[in-house]
């Protein structure tokens, strides 16, 4: 924690878990899919499911599947300004268990360019975040460091390539995790860096053998 | 584990330097962020200026998202300025009462506020500073500077207990706030770092136990006006600092009883909406309306 988490962040009202915390979850969806969002289908969970109007949850997150920074003066109009640009977003309530956090929220994404994805997160206080699940494979990140997100096939080097990438671009490995289902199929990893992934490895990193899909997610 | 801040630490170290503790701060804070002094205040001075724009924001008479708070702020605006002889608590207080309920207005009402150290507690802080401002003058880069200590303050309420009302209630948020208006009020009045401590531990003693209890689990009642009487609670500590008063338990000890306090509180006491106020007749009813208007449809 830094004297600017204690004097801040600037943010809309009223509550940093419920708005700016739900702003930032969607920031981190966003992120995930990799693309604009065209339809969005947002599960709330929890204390989310029950207080999200009288805390605008669902504005916040409607406003971060947009993009927008926690302190953007556009939230508290962030649905209508969705449906002017022809975003579809619905509101469900969810149950995704008795060991769930109060304030998670499940994501059910489509992209402009057709991609699709699932995201769970929690916003677990003072703004602060992690998502929990991405397409059904558990995870845990929080936004706070630059990552990449690779769906990769389960082969031997397959992670070794993606990192041998960062190194020579200088960039330093701060946390990874890596995600399987079954032995050999698909995988997950999240890699957390120091300093952020430019465009040129980004790019590389996509075309890499084994790999399915890579996202990006800069710091929010 | 990490080893916890101590406040009590950088204050000896404050006044072994012969340092006044917003110096010592800045400079400890400039090494730590790794950024330039005109750097650090001037994000401090950025802060401000999105707390001077909440007032404004809150004086607008606006009603909060759920309806329960609005315009108290510019009642106590209008009554301190129409009739200033009535005022029990004086011009200075009365301005810090107005900005308290102006700020947690403003955030009820999706306006843009500086979470310090949250958002449900925006208010105490710039209560505090720009009521002393307006009394004596100080300039921005002085209270850029009480901010720096404010916000080293939080930094070591944080690390031994919590700045979070689910963690550890109400006393963890507007407790909190309003020790770090405290140090910082002391600052600016040219206390010196001892006197900083003893504004801190006299207003959190004075805050312990206070639990988080919001009707209908909104940022909205109690808490807009919790923020006015934490920032009351600042004043009278840090006007006991500066008379050389002193509390008898050490600072880093008051607050690991608040700590301690938080952990044994219930937790139908800590942001939950399950206890307190928001279990009343009334916060009950309230919470029932709210419900009825606001469940989302089914899929």
């Amino acid at each position: 924690m830094n004297i600017f988490d204690v004097i801040g962040p600037i943010m809309i009202g009223p509550s940093s878990s419920h708005t700016a915390g739900a702003v930032r979850l969607g920031n981190l969806a966003l992120a995930i899919l990799g693309e604009a969002v065209k339809e969005a289908v947002i599960g709330l969970h929890g204390s989310f499911a029950q207080t999200y109007r009288g805390h605008g949850t669902d504005l916040a997150l409607a406003a971060g599947l947009q993009g927008w920074a926690t302190d953007d003066t556009r939230i508290p109009k962030s649905l209508e300004l969705a449906k002017e640009a022809g975003i579809v977003i619905s509101f469900s309530t969810v149950n995704l268990g008795d060991l769930a956090h109060p304030n998670s929220v499940r994501f059910w994404l489509t992209g402009a360019n057709g991609n699709t994805c699932a995201v769970t997160g929690t916003s677990v206080g003072g703004g602060r975040v992690v998502v929990t699940n991405i397409d059904d494979f558990p995870v845990e990140f929080s936004g706070d460091f630059p990552a990449i997100l690779t769906m990769h096939r389960d082969r031997p080097g397959a992670i070794a390539l993606v990192t041998s990438i960062l190194s020579t671009q200088g960039v330093n490995v701060a946390q990874m995790k890596v995600f399987r289902k079954q032995k050999g199929g698909l995988a997950a990893m999240i890699v957390e860096t120091d300093q952020p992934i430019d465009d040129a490895a980004f790019e590389v990193i996509g075309k890499l053998p084994h790999i399915q899909a890579v996202r990006r997610i800069q710091l929010i | 584990m990490e080893e916890k801040l101590s406040l009590q630490e950088w204050i000896d170290l404050a006044e072994q330097e012969n340092k006044g503790f917003g110096d010592f701060c800045i400079e400890f804070q400039v090494k730590e962020l790794e950024i330039d002094k005109a750097t650090l205040l001037g994000r401090m001075e950025e802060m401000l200026d999105v707390m001077e724009q909440s007032v404004e924001i809150g004086l607008t008479g606006i009603t909060s998202m759920g309806g329960l708070v609005g315009g108290n702020g510019k009642k106590i605006e209008a009554y301190r300025t129409e009739s200033p002889d009535k005022s029990i608590v004086g011009s200075v207080m009365s301005k810090a009462i107005m900005i308290a309920l102006a700020i947690g207005e403003a955030n009820a009402s999706m306006g843009r506020i500086v979470a310090a150290p949250t958002a449900g507690a925006s208010g105490t802080l710039p209560a505090v500073l720009f009521s002393l401002a307006e009394a004596r003058g100080f300039s921005k880069l002085e209270l850029a500077k009480a901010l720096v200590v404010a916000g080293v303050i939080g930094m070591v309420i944080a690390s031994r207990a919590s700045l979070s009302g689910a963690a550890g209630g109400c006393q963890a948020e507007c407790g909190s706030a309003a020790a770090m208006a405290a140090g910082a009020a002391v600052e600016l009045y040219g206390g010196n770092p001892r006197q900083v401590g003893q504004g801190v531990a006299l207003t959190l003693k004075n805050m312990l136990g206070l639990v988080c209890d919001p009707v209908a689990g909104l940022v909205e009642v109690p808490c807009v006006k919790r923020n006015a009487g934490a920032a009351a609670q600042a004043m009278v500590a840090a006007e006991m600092a500066l008379a050389g008063i002193s509390s008898v338990i050490p600072v880093d000890e008051v607050i690991d009883a608040m700590a301690a306090v938080g952990n044994a509180m219930s937790c139908t006491l800590k942001e939950t909406a399950q206890g307190g106020l928001a279990v009343s007749p009334t916060g009950v009813a309230v919470a029932n309306h709210l419900f009825a208007k606001v469940e989302p449809e089914k899929k």
